[in-house]
């Protein structure tokens, strides 16, 4: 390393490479984007050149103004070593972007690229990241410097299993290696469980191995994050408390900072055991955090793992304390040290190194999504399976508790009940659900202690250390007081307590049995008001310039509104599937393009995970729930000019209607227009008096209803319950025998959620277009074409940008029909219209007069940021002032991919289909369709066979293009496998075809072949529950195997074109692609 | 009101309950006029002091205990503080020495496998006058924003009876702490020898075995027993010997090394434990000074000290060695410091506070003697900066070897 004179940061980088993270995965979500965001603006004011490569185009990251050349992807050594040939960068900082980053940089040490282009790894050296990851390593290191891991050893026969019993001692967890999701496992107490357990997995595994750990659930568990600079200043930026005890994935525990039940010995211990972790796995710059188990009885204490990188609770502590990781690990990583960087929360006035001192406790709590995925196991256990998270800041641990709980829109104001009562086992449905965590178990602790349970009872069962349960007794002893009041009862003091123990008005109004609003109105009488207190990192002991604040019912407020012309923003809270990161990229871009235009922007939300949760993004942030509530609050208090809620997705759009009625000014698109949209009949109304085509639909509200109408539309139908995202029961229905069952078992109907049926249009082309408009003035942002026929969520279909197969006459009638419909609705900002073309005519599917999932992407193809535009549109900035007056098509192809959670969820049919399942997206850039489809696979991990047999087994309706896709596969060299009927199809069209059995047709079957390796790539396209059903095996095993599997004809197709391409992929910035357009 | 627990994960005696809200009213009164009003915890009754604040988040009862807080009444900024109960290990003295406690929220339950008492038997069984439940935010701005202001805190029937005009008067009678000799009040009468070493989990305060060591006599003006740790568990016999001792009777002890300690009150009226160590200074005998030691050695050597208008108590504070660029993060608690511009020739800055700039540690260039103005010890607080104790036991060793 060299250092300029008088310059404490290097000067002999000039460029550096930035690995982001991918696309979002359980595990893997958007503080990636967070952190990789920060990395960027951190190196580019240090005036280094910033290369930036990340897959993920719904990153703020990945925006054209953040590096100086952004390659819009796949993060796999192979593209970046084509990237590092282009760039030739100095140094490649790999800690920014997860597991991921790191992977890919290991790859590319061990593939001999950095050396081979004399590129410098910073932040993390290939054997630091080797030692951390690498579990004997990892044992060696600490044995080294006197701490323990836990006991464990390796199996494969039963024999070397009692050997490692010998180590590790009963109960133990017993994990069979490589198995998905790591089913198979499980904990043994004693010998007869040993034994079985064992057995099961050595048959299970694919290379006949055990780990056998030493169990430690019920320990308690703790993360440390710490930051160190090359002259070896270390601190501690946060020490995380888990609430969940050990046996549940850290990223699935609620998680609460600071530690709570440590004394200051022992806390001491930690700290200097983290640091001597570091030190020992030699991080030499950056962030990193380290896991501890300690026997709540001893106080004894093991390493679980340590990460050489930030991570997803880097940037909760970054978020908790106000200290932004990230962003000084960046700085270190180019040679600065810890007291050479300010502190920016207190405007400069004290330097980056020093330990957060908190004043206010902070809860997170994770948002699973099981409701998704109804076949697979929904216990919480060591493989991480949430999708989002809340975090909430209270002045006290139950204020704290109570906010994040209605944050996480669950449907929840509080710890509403949830245990059926009255069930003969309802008791043994409580005990199961406390000692065998779900991931509502909080819920269920709640409904014990109002069952009269003791805390030792509860304690016993879950692992949850006393002091918080101890706090949620008393909570609901609270909640049982008040329901034995009177609302007139409960004075000013009664309900300053109650509130400042964290109950929101609308718990409070259920147990009182009265309206929310009556509640609100009887708290304002009373004068009971929030105030709002900033987080500094510092405690109070300096005075903090930076506006990032928190609601408590204390005496004094420091939020100190200004008088300037204000925007606030509402975010989307947790992400989950169906709203996530996209969304969050609107609103930030919403906060930029207002500040820019010279308001006071304003930012409400509760996803530490996210960009719009920085500090810096807005001038004044609320970490706060998004709930009426909460936000009404913010509202009386800061007096904006406009409210924005058509960025954050569903969550701000459900409050618009109460907000509006409260009298909050919201901006852009009214919403009786969003309710005009979302409300089917009149909806249909105005697709009438608009002279445009539907699928022909209705409304009903009872089964009889549904059969009858069913008749009349006739089938196959899509069904489903008004008012969702994401597709929320989402079904296509092919018989009356298939509807009655989804109107029994998917959904409650009645008239608050009437039921929405749909003539489904079969093998359609489905169209999204993204449009902006002033009220005046429509721009398309784009046409985007789906990959996937209609029928596949939108949100889980690949999508081509522009068109790769529709003419422009067509293009120009969508043109024209949205922008009728957006004249129509009054649209002023975004508005998303979802499309089916078959046989010549054009069927609107449905308008959403908000954001969409897609505009980021949009944004990144076309070299506009439709979300400014939007926001701009809202302040009254015209499209003519803003110079936006024509739609943009660019030259080149972007294709945008789903990435699915499937490997997560053992026990799932990987198939696509009206219900939304991925959790992310990559995009893929190229000259041609083929190649930009060829690198969105890439880039969404998928990995493409070029050679073998390809097994086909298709629905009939597929039939028809069967020789197209069977003819270009045999072209491409694969041998063809196919089902009975797919075969004499095949045949019939003179191709080679051998013929394979169906599962009950009789062994050996394709589900023997695929577990024998003689499969690389299927098509399987089905119809219908039961067949589904029955051909679901195939698709488990393939993704069990490793083997491509498209369940859609169009998709195999694409498939097809990308490999007929090649893997002569080039790179590209989207630099120099906006410059083409 | 203990229940215990019985399960397979907690020890019986494990966890301490407080069945009840808070009741009693308790009032926080300044002399700038503010009031705070809230709940009595601890003992009922009537004190005054200096009122400062700690941003420490762990070590609540190391810090009640530590005698620098004689006459100071401490305010905690983080909300829960009690968490984790008391214990017998965890003592800085035998007394509580703040004059009282100023806490958001004393939590239902003490959780922690060592907790023998709760924080509020704690306060109750040594008669410490407490408050609970006020906005400790508002209190700490104001502090930050003023300087540290003189206050009362009364409780309980005292209260009832007397009203918050009370309060107020105690607080504005209350003298300050500028030119108050107290490390001469706290300090022990009658000398002893100092046996326990470092904490150890698992194994608590174990006798450090001694090899042949050097004496170190040390002079009490409140010391925090974990100094005393340190030094013994470095193979040092520890003699600790009152304030006022005088330093014919220190060098009638033989020392290798002499040892200030920390301690409460300003250091300029401490004329006796001045004299004492210039007369050290002056026969090249080792000394280190911690804290109020570290004010005593540099008056000694004829610098100058002043009251802070804002003091430092946290454990998270940067403190930067000025020769090799090495930050440490420190444990804190003084409300005077020696102003640098004062130093002599012969007293070399060796330390300075990254958050204010201040003096942190002095070295004399002439003599074996230099002080740190933070707490190594810690206790509460990071381990960051121990070694200054091994420094200690080098300039020993030098002056042993001649």
């Amino acid at each position: 390393m060299t250092y300029g004179l008088n310059m404490p940061k290097r000067s002999d980088l000039k460029s550096i490479l930035i690995l982001g993270a991918g696309p979002i995965v359980i595990g893997q979500a958007c503080e990636f984007d967070y952190s990789g965001a920060q990395a960027c603006q951190a190196l580019r004011e240090e005036g280094y050149r910033v290369i930036l490569v990340n897959s993920n185009p719904a990153t703020i990251m990945t925006d054209p103004a953040m590096a100086d050349a952004t390659y819009i992807e796949p993060v796999t050594w192979q593209i970046v070593e084509k990237i590092i040939a282009k760039e030739r960068p100095d140094a490649v900082l790999p800690t920014m972007g997860g597991q991921t980053a790191l992977n890919c940089a290991l790859d590319l040490d061990r593939h001999g690229v950095l050396k081979k282009y004399n590129v410098e790894l910073i932040g993390a050296s290939s054997e630091a990241i080797d030692k951390a990851e690498n579990r004997e390593l990892f044992d060696k290191a600490m044995k080294a410097i006197g701490l323990e891991t836990p006991a464990h050893g390796m199996a494969h026969n039963m024999e070397e299993a009692f050997a490692a019993l010998d180590q590790v001692g009963f109960p133990c967890i017993v994990r069979p290696s490589f198995t998905l999701g790591g089913s198979g496992g499980g904990i043994a107490y004693n010998k007869e469980e040993f034994i079985e357990i064992c057995t099961r997995g050595l048959e299970l595994s694919p290379t006949n191995e055990l780990l056998i750990d030493e169990s430690l659930i019920g320990w308690k568990e703790y993360e440390l994050e710490v930051v160190r600079d090359h002259k070896d200043n270390c601190i501690i930026v946060c020490a995380i408390e888990n609430f969940d005890a050990m046996g549940v994935h850290t990223g699935d525990s609620i998680t609460v900072a600071p530690s709570q039940t440590l004394t200051d010995k022992e806390y001491q211990i930690l700290r200097n055991a983290a640091i001597a972790v570091l030190r020992e796995i030699g991080v030499e710059t950056g962030g990193s955090n380290v896991q501890f188990g300690m026997c709540p009885k001893t106080g004894r204490l093991v390493i679980i793992e340590m990460n050489p990188r930030v991570s997803r609770s880097s940037a909760l502590a970054s978020k908790a304390t106000g200290f932004p990781i990230a962003r000084v690990a960046a700085k270190l990583a180019i040679g600065y040290t810890l007291d050479e960087l300010r502190n920016e929360i207190t405007g400069g006035a004290t330097p980056s190194s020093f330990e957060p001192a908190i004043d206010y406790v902070v809860t997170k709590i994770p948002r699973f999504t099981f409701e998704k995925f109804p076949e697979t196991n929904d216990r919480i256990t060591t493989q991480m399976k949430s999708v989002g998270e809340v975090m909430a800041i209270g002045r006290t641990f139950q204020e704290s508790m109570q906010k994040a709980l209605r944050g996480l829109e669950v449907g929840v104001s509080g710890f509403d009940p949830l245990l059926e009562t009255g069930l003969s086992d309802s008791m043994d449905i409580l005990k199961r659900e406390l000692k065998d965590a779900g991931g509502e178990r909080v819920w269920y602790v709640a409904d014990a202690f109002r069952q009269g349970w003791s805390v030792e009872t509860v304690a016993g069962l879950t692992g949850i250390d006393p002091w918080f349960l101890v706090q949620i007794e008393d909570l609901m002893k609270e909640e049982k007081r008040i329901s034995e009041m009177s609302l007139e009862q409960i004075d000013k003091d009664v309900l300053f307590r109650l509130k400042q123990k964290g109950f929101s008005d609308s718990r409070m109004a259920t147990l009182l049995n009265i309206p929310e609003l009556r509640m609100q109105e009887h708290r304002h009488a009373l004068g009971v008001r929030p105030v709002y207190k900033r987080v500094d990192t510092c405690a109070a002991e300096f005075a903090s310039t930076t506006a990032y604040m928190y609601s408590t019912y204390e005496e004094e407020c420091e939020a100190l509104p200004s008088d300037r012309k204000k925007i606030m923003v509402l975010g989307g809270g947790p992400n989950r599937i169906g709203q996530g990161i996209e969304f969050d990229y609107c609103c930030v871009h919403a906060a930029l393009a207002m500040r820019e235009d010279g308001y006071e922007t304003i930012m409400v939300n509760c996803n530490p995970e996210t960009v719009s949760t920085d500090y810096n993004i807005s001038d004044r942030l609320y970490f706060e729930p998004v709930t009426f509530e909460d936000v009404l609050e913010i509202v009386r208090l800061e007096k904006p000019h406009g409210v924005i809620v058509q960025f954050g997705g569903q969550t701000p759009l459900n409050l618009a209607k109460r907000l509006e009625a409260a009298g909050v000014p919201i901006i852009g698109t009214s919403a009786d227009a969003i309710d005009l949209a979302e409300d089917r009949e009149r909806f249909q109304r105005m697709i009438q008096k608009l002279g445009l085509k539907q699928p022909p639909n209705c409304i009903v509200r009872s089964v009889e209803e549904s059969i009858e109408a069913a008749e009349r539309i006739s089938y196959p139908l899509v069904v489903r319950p008004s008012y969702v995202l994401g597709g929320r029961s989402m079904e296509i229905v092919y018989n009356e025998e298939e509807l009655r069952r989804y109107m029994r078992t998917s959904v409650k109907v009645g008239n608050e959620s009437p039921v929405l049926l749909d003539y489904f249009l079969n093998a359609a082309i489905e169209i999204d277009v993204d449009l902006v408009s002033d009220g005046k003035q429509v721009v398309v942002g784009a046409i985007m074409q789906h990959i996937e026929q209609a029928g596949v969520h939108s949100g889980d279909s690949a999508c081509s940008l522009p068109p790769y197969n529709l003419t422009e006459e067509v293009q120009d009638r969508i043109r024209e029909q949205v922008t009728m419909l957006a004249k129509e609705l009054n649209v002023v900002g975004l508005m998303n219209t979802q499309l089916a073309y078959q046989d010549g005519e054009i069927f609107v599917i449905e308008v959403n007069p908000r954001a969409s999932r897609t505009v980021p992407f949009v944004s990144k193809c076309i070299g506009v940021s439709l979300a400014k535009v939007a926001a701009r549109c809202m302040a009254g900035t015209t499209l003519k002032e803003q110079g936006f007056e024509k739609e943009i098509v660019p030259h080149n192809f972007a294709v945008k991919e789903a990435v699915f959670p499937f490997n997560k969820f053992p026990g799932v049919d990987p198939i696509l289909g009206p219900e939304m399942k991925s959790t992310g997206e990559v995009m893929g850039v190229g000259r041609t369709f083929a190649e930009a489809f060829a690198k969105s696979q890439l880039g969404a991990g998928e990995e493409i066979k070029t050679s073998g047999a390809v097994f086909i087994s298709v629905r009939d309706a597929d039939k028809p293009r069967l020789e197209e896709v069977a003819g270009k596969l045999h072209k491409l060299g694969f041998s063809l496998l196919a089902t009975q009927g797919t075969a004499a199809v095949i045949a019939s069209v003179g191709l080679p075809v051998t013929s394979v059995n169906k599962v009950n047709e009789g062994r050996p079957h394709i589900v023997d072949m695929i577990k024998n390796e003689e499969v690389q790539f299927i098509v399987n396209t089905t119809e219908g529950k039961q067949a589904i059903a029955d051909s679901s095996i195939i698709r488990r095993t393939a993704l069990r195997h490793d083997v491509t599997c498209t369940t859609t004809i169009a998709g195999a197709l694409a498939i097809c074109e990308s490999l007929e391409f090649g893997d002569n992929l080039s790179v590209y910035t989207i630099q120099e692609l906006h410059a083409e357009l | 009101m203990k229940r215990s627990f019985h399960s397979a994960f907690f020890h019986p005696d494990f966890a301490f309950y407080r069945e009840n809200a808070l009741i009693n009213p308790a009032v926080l009164a300044l002399e700038d006029g503010s009031i705070f009003r809230g709940r009595a915890i601890g003992a009922h009754g009537v004190t005054s002091g200096e009122v400062v604040f700690n941003t420490s988040m762990t070590g609540y009862q190391e810090i009640l205990t530590d005698p620098s807080y004689a006459r100071q009444i401490v305010t905690l900024t983080y909300p829960h503080i009690g968490n984790t109960g008391t214990n017998s290990e965890d003592n800085e003295s035998d007394n509580v020495w703040a004059s009282g406690l100023v806490i958001r929220d004393l939590p239902l339950v003490a959780s922690n496998w060592r907790n023998e008492q709760t924080l509020e038997e704690f306060l109750k069984e040594r008669n410490v006058v407490a408050i609970a439940e006020i906005d400790t935010r508002r209190l700490t701005r104001l502090l930050r924003d003023k300087g540290p202001l003189n206050g009362c805190v009364l409780s309980g029937e005292a209260l009832e009876k007397l009203g918050e005009a009370h309060a107020l008067e105690q607080a504005r009678q209350f003298p300050g702490l500028k030119g108050m000799d107290l490390a001469k009040e706290v300090s022990i009468k009658t000398p002893f020898e100092w046996q326990e070493g470092l904490w150890k989990l698992g194994e608590g305060h174990k006798v450090a075995p001694l090899d042949k060591p050097f004496h170190v006599v040390a002079y009490d003006f409140g010391a925090k027993r974990n100094i005393l740790r340190m030094i013994a568990s470095r193979n040092c016999k520890v003699t600790v010997v009152p304030a006022q001792t005088s330093a014919e009777d220190v060098l009638a002890l033989k020392p290798d090394g002499v040892f200030l300690s920390n301690g409460p009150g300003d250091p300029e009226p401490c004329d006796y434990a001045i004299a004492a160590t210039k007369r050290f200074l002056e026969l090249d005998i080792p000394i280190f000074g911690i804290c109020l030691g570290c004010q005593i050695l540099a008056l000694a050597c004829g610098a100058k000290t002043v009251k802070m208008r804002l003091g430092h108590h946290g454990a998270n504070h940067p403190v930067q060695n000025i020769d090799s660029g090495v930050v440490s993060i420190t444990s804190q608690n003084h409300g005077f410091a020696v102003e640098e511009a004062s130093l002599p020739a012969n007293l070399k800055a060796t330390h300075r506070s990254l958050f204010d700039g201040s003096l942190q540690g002095i070295e004399r260039t002439d003599k074996p003697a230099f002080a740190f103005q933070g707490h190594p010890e810690a206790s509460p607080g990071p381990h960051d900066i121990t070694s200054l104790f091994d420094h200690f036991i080098e300039l020993m060793t030098a002056k042993a070897n001649g």
